[in-house]
């Protein structure tokens, strides 16, 4: 075209970035990479190819893994931590350096990034570099911090960790940093498909100061991860697909490693009447065609009220033809490559095998080679259609409309996923009243995809659990300096003696609070410690929990009352049990023969406790670089399930129960196993303090028959077990139905009465941290 | 999108004849209320634009020359003579040496038009005889369009009769300051009126209007009320043509597009010195608005130095080599 023919049709041209220094440093390595373990390459073994998704054209030879690479990796990590862990300043050094290298060698690592990857080099330049190189600055902070601010927590150890091919650097930048400077050491697989800015960030770990052995890293598939998980490592951080993390949490069970996971989603973005229409449409473009929509957290629900559907819709398919699909590492492309071959056929397939509702395509040129999908809109669906509920992971946003604030947040919450939510108002009422309640980790208002490390990052229900930024997120890289002795079951008494009362007393079950007969219509004998016959416990069953879970999610009001109202109740029971203390003492003397005046005791300070932190336990205020607000609100987890330590009959049963309905969960609770009956008193404590039906509920029966269905029941929330029986595996591997979060004892034993039978960790698992963003300006 | 063709040069200097001009409609105070603009996510569009768009090589001279031939090269100084605007006159029909033009294939490339001062028309106007390019004054009180409202109505039908084919009027700020929708509309409903067969190009002094969302709700009544043109600032204003507002204005555009069918002109003034701006202002036209947005009959660019930028990049174009200031002709 000559310059006046441009001139007449104004069109784009071409303004393509080099990637001769890429294809260089390629080069270098002689198109062929080993791993990196303990600061060298290995010599590669059996390679496979990564190919540039734009053109189908191989790039580099990876090695696949085997399990000696994995056990070399693992052990140069553990070799290396103890030295690692030793000096956070030294540490912070190093991630500062880190930060500092990526940041001078950014355009090698964007251009390496679209290569491999197939996103727009917009996004790896603007977005995926300088995130990732955010990450270390902050987190070089975190190191130097983490002496003063965290005492008493310690690194985990040997991090395994699992990346997935979306955002390869900025993925692998939110595992590693975080890890690294709370003095853990890292053996890091990034994907299949995409491995080169992994290696090419091996490379400049030397330059860092990164001492060898503590950043690992090892490629090749699915099974190299799986040798991962199964090592002896002590957590799996694992960012991926939602079937995966499901097996993950089965192989990891009982193993006391500790886990994250950071899965799929199906995030609503909703559009009230009230919008600016333009920048909602605008943000879809950043929602669900950025990375071609392969974002786990992408807007790809799109909820609009019905009056304004139509203009909507009109609006946002002129948008969506203005989209410039094609060569990646074009400067004016908007949308780039799918990542592989594979995923463009699963992303055509579920969108041709669900014909439903009107499908528009956008009207824009694809390229004729290399793995490219139109931006589609799928309207006029119903929550129940198939597209509207599966995650697609491509650029296909599927669309329904809704009547009412609380029609869209039903909808919105109709899902298996809660990772993000967008809301896009100009009224601060709704957005601040619908924020909190979407079933998400994060909630955007009047934007999208907005990222920073300083704001956490992580879902709920089936998108998994842990957060990565933020203060938050290091709690998935520390753990109490503390570790518990072996747990000894304390034995119920046998006896055959006559009932000390003569007046037959069988304790029932409390649900929905009301006293309620056990469903099978059986129950035990309780004696005493010298064989006396103190009553009889009720034995619950499946179905008794399945009336409580269903009282419990009934009771929702109780997570919208106030802090201050939750404190009042918790003090009118603790006033309560003061009133009949000497009625509780002798109840647990006569259970377990020793202690029951102190215990009484112990457990109106521990309510105490819990009634001070009801209304204290404050969400923060995220330091992010925009001109806005992140608001990390803590929310309470949901209905928490409880197994209680066997040895303190009373005290147990508070220490978890006051933090959970502190922080207004609904509960239910298993009581002690073999001394039940100072549970069963405690509900009329409950009946007579003003707490509402439903958010208590106290089952007894054998912890190993009970446990089994909460750990597989689909409604509730989070699961802690301090049962003496030893569950953890059992619950940890049944949980991943749907991913509830676990707090098991792995058979160790918590000092009930000492400071680590209350506190913050007891706080931290009964909340989930929210990051809401809200940007502002008039 | 529009797909009618036109006769580009014509184009440049005769637009009524090619698009039915904008006679307006009723006021509708319910759209008016209805506009919405998030200031937030309007400047993250806008900040991230630049990143989204590049043009490179033939296509940056194409564009560049294209910015030139939007531009109404403009003097608005207290101490303009007739000497001062014959030159600037000399340098609108002229505006790139005659061999960078050659080597472009663009020989004959003009301004859009050339924007003065009342008493400057007549001397604009004879200068550029025998060209097509049209002479705009800045009219109605041009800064602050604080003078009597019956003067500033006068005025327009001075600069008419002087020969002046467009009218760049500036609203009363206080009208959007206050919510006086309808006193709004009925003074820029006179001012058209005053104007005849000239083109009005309404000055919202967005610097002064506050919000975004006041820029909005200014340019759609604008619109109802008749502009031909919607004009970001006088260039006098602390805060003149930016992005955000760019943005904002245009969306409004937009809309009023898509409910009447009308398409009404932009033009961004101050503060757009440099070729590279110019380029992400084009792109954000191309984008938000479509091509048919590119001519002079629904863009200009309001400046004065803009021009000497582009003609040291179409110089490197040509030569490969870096260009200087005073290589090119004054205006």
């Amino acid at each position: 075209m000559t310059v006046k023919e441009i001139f007449e049709t104004m069109s784009y041209g071409p303004a393509p970035e080099s990637s001769a220094e890429a294809r260089a440093w390629i080069a270098s390595h002689k198109g062929t990479f080993g791993h990196f373990i303990g600061g060298i390459w290995t010599k590669p073994g059996a390679t496979f190819t990564t190919t540039n998704p734009a053109t189908g054209e191989p790039i580099a030879q990876i090695t696949q893994g085997t399990q000696k690479d994995i056990d070399a990796a693992v052990k140069a990590a553990r070799r290396a931590q103890s030295a690692w862990a030793r000096d956070s300043h030294a540490r912070a050094r190093v991630l500062y350096a880190i930060a500092r290298i990526l940041q001078k060698q950014s355009r090698l690592f964007a251009v390496l990034e679209t290569l491999d990857n197939g996103k727009p080099i917009r996004e790896s330049r603007d977005i995926d570099i300088p995130l990732a190189q955010r990450h270390f600055y902050y987190h070089a902070g975190m190191a130097h911090l983490m002496d003063s601010e965290l005492p008493g927590r310690t690194a985990l150890g040997v991090c395994g960790q699992i990346i997935p091919w979306n955002f390869p650097l900025l993925m692998l930048a939110w595992k590693i940093a975080p890890a690294l400077a709370m003095g853990n050491t890292v053996v890091l697989k990034p994907a299949e498909y995409t491995p080169l800015t992994a290696l090419l960030f091996a490379d400049i770990c030397a330059d860092a100061g990164v001492p060898p052995g503590v950043v690992n890293i090892v490629t090749g598939d699915g099974a190299v991860g799986e040798m991962i998980v199964n090592a002896p490592v002590d957590k799996i951080a694992f960012t991926g697909s939602t079937a995966v993390g499901r097996r993950i949490r089965e192989a990891t069970a009982g193993s006391g490693k500790s886990l994250t996971l950071e899965l799929g989603g199906k995030s609503p973005y909703i559009v009230f009447d009230d919008a600016d229409l333009d920048s909602a449409v605008e943000g879809l473009v950043d929602a669900i065609w950025f990375n071609q929509g392969q974002v786990c957290c992408a807007g790809s629900r799109l909820l609009v009220q019905e009056g304004i559907a139509d203009r909507f819709y009109r609006k946002l398919r002129t948008r969506m033809d203005g989209l410039r699909v094609g060569d990646p590492l074009d400067k004016c492309i908007d949308v780039g490559a799918i990542v592989d071959p594979v995923q463009l056929a699963s992303i055509t397939k579920l969108v041709t095998d669900n014909p439903e509702g009107d499908h528009y395509r956008a009207a824009c040129a694809l390229p004729t080679i290399g793995n490219f999908y139109p931006p589609t809109l799928i309207t006029g669906l119903s929550p129940a259609a198939t597209l509207m509920q599966e995650e697609i992971f491509g650029p296909v946003l599927v669309s329904t409309t809704f009547r009412t604030p609380a029609e869209a947040v039903e909808i919105a919450n109709n899902t298996r996923y809660g990772l993000a939510a967008t809301l896009w108002t100009e009224n601060i009422n709704l957005a601040l009243d619908i924020a909190p309640k979407l079933v998400a980790g994060v909630v955007w208002v009047n934007a999208t995809n907005l990222f920073d490390a300083a704001a956490g990052f992580g879902g709920t229900r089936e998108s998994g659990f842990g957060r990565e930024g933020g203060w938050e997120g290091l709690q998935s890289y520390t753990k109490p300096a503390t570790t518990g002795k072996a747990l000894k079951p304390p034995a119920p008494f046998p006896g055959q003696g006559a009932p000390a009362d003569p007046l037959d007393r069988t304790a029932k079950l409390y649900i929905g609070g009301k006293q309620a007969r056990p469903d099978g219509g059986y129950s035990r004998p309780v004696h005493g410690p010298r064989g006396a016959l103190l009553g009889h416990a009720s034995l619950a069953n499946r179905k008794d929990i399945r009336n409580a879970v269903e009282a419990a999610n009934a009771a929702k009001g109780w997570a919208k009352t106030t802090g201050h109202n939750r404190a009042q109740i918790l003090y009118y029971i603790a006033e309560n049990l003061s009133a009949r203390a000497a009625e509780f003492a002798a109840r647990i003397d006569a259970l377990t023969g020793k202690g029951g005046k102190a215990e009484v005791d112990l457990s109106i300070r521990r309510l105490f406790t819990y009634a001070a932190w009801a209304d204290k336990f404050d969400g923060q205020i995220h330091s992010v670089p925009i001109r806005g607000v992140t608001l990390a609100m803590k929310e309470p987890a949901g209905t928490i399930a409880a197994l209680c330590p066997d040895d303190h009959p009373l005290l147990g049963l508070i220490s978890v129960m006051a933090p959970a309905i502190a922080m207004g969960n609904r509960t239910v609770i298993i009581a002690s196993d073999p001394f039940p009956l100072a549970a069963t008193d405690f509900y009329q404590i409950l009946d007579t303090s003003d707490m509402p039906d439903g958010v208590v509920n106290i089952l007894t029966g054998s912890h190993a028959e009970l446990g089994p269905t909460l750990a597989s029941h689909l409604d509730i929330d989070a699961l802690w077990s301090f049962s003496s029986t030893d569950l953890s595996a059992m619950i940890e591997a049944k949980s991943a139905g749907n991913l509830k979060r676990t707090w098991v004892n792995n058979a160790r034993a918590r000092d009930w009465t000492g400071p680590e039978g209350e506190g913050r960790a007891f706080l931290d698992a009964a909340t989930e941290v929210k990051n809401i963003w809200i940007p502002y300006g008039e | 999108m529009q797909t009618e063709t036109i006769d580009i040069a014509a184009a440049r200097q005769l637009p009524q004849v090619h698009l039915p001009r904008n006679d307006g409609m009723a006021l509708d105070l319910d759209w008016v209320a209805s506009v919405q603009a998030n200031t937030s996510a309007i400047e993250r569009r806008a900040a991230t634009l630049p990143g989204r768009r590049s043009v490179k090589k033939d296509w940056q001279a194409a564009w560049l020359c294209k910015a030139i031939s939007l531009i109404d090269l403009t003097t608005l100084a207290g101490d303009d003579t007739e000497g001062r605007v014959r030159r600037l006159c000399s340098k609108a029909r002229k505006p790139v040496s005659r061999d960078i033009l050659e080597k472009l294939g663009m020989t004959g490339l003009t301004v859009g038009a050339v924007c003065v001062y009342h008493d400057m028309v007549a001397p604009a106007v004879q200068a550029l005889q025998g060209t097509h390019i049209p002479v705009a004054a800045v009219s109605t009180g041009f800064p602050a369009g604080l003078s009597p409202f019956p003067l500033r109505i006068a005025e327009i039908g001075e600069s008419v009769r002087a020969g002046a084919r467009e009218i760049d009027i500036v609203i009363s700020r206080r009208l959007v300051l206050t919510g006086n929708w309808q006193g709004l509309y009925d003074e820029m409903r006179e001012m058209r009126a005053a104007c005849g067969d000239a083109h009005v190009k309404a000055i919202l002094a967005t610097g002064e209007l506050g919000t975004l969302r006041n820029v909005a709700r200014a340019s759609l009544v604008c619109m109802m009320a008749g502009a031909d043109f919607i004009k970001t600032s006088t260039g006098k204003e602390g805060v003149n043509a930016t992005l955000p507002v760019t943005l904002t204005m245009i969306r409004a555009i937009r809309d009023y597009h898509d409910r009447t069918g009308i398409k009404v002109g932009y033009k961004p003034a101050g503060g757009i010195s440099k070729a590279k701006d110019a380029l992400v202002y084009l792109s954000m036209i191309k984008d938000e608005l479509g091509d048919r947005w590119l001519q002079p009959d629904l863009f200009r660019f309001g400046a004065s130095s803009l021009l000497g930028d582009i003609e040291r990049q179409l110089e490197h174009h040509v030569t490969g080599s870096y260009s200087a200031a005073w290589r090119h002709a004054l205006a």
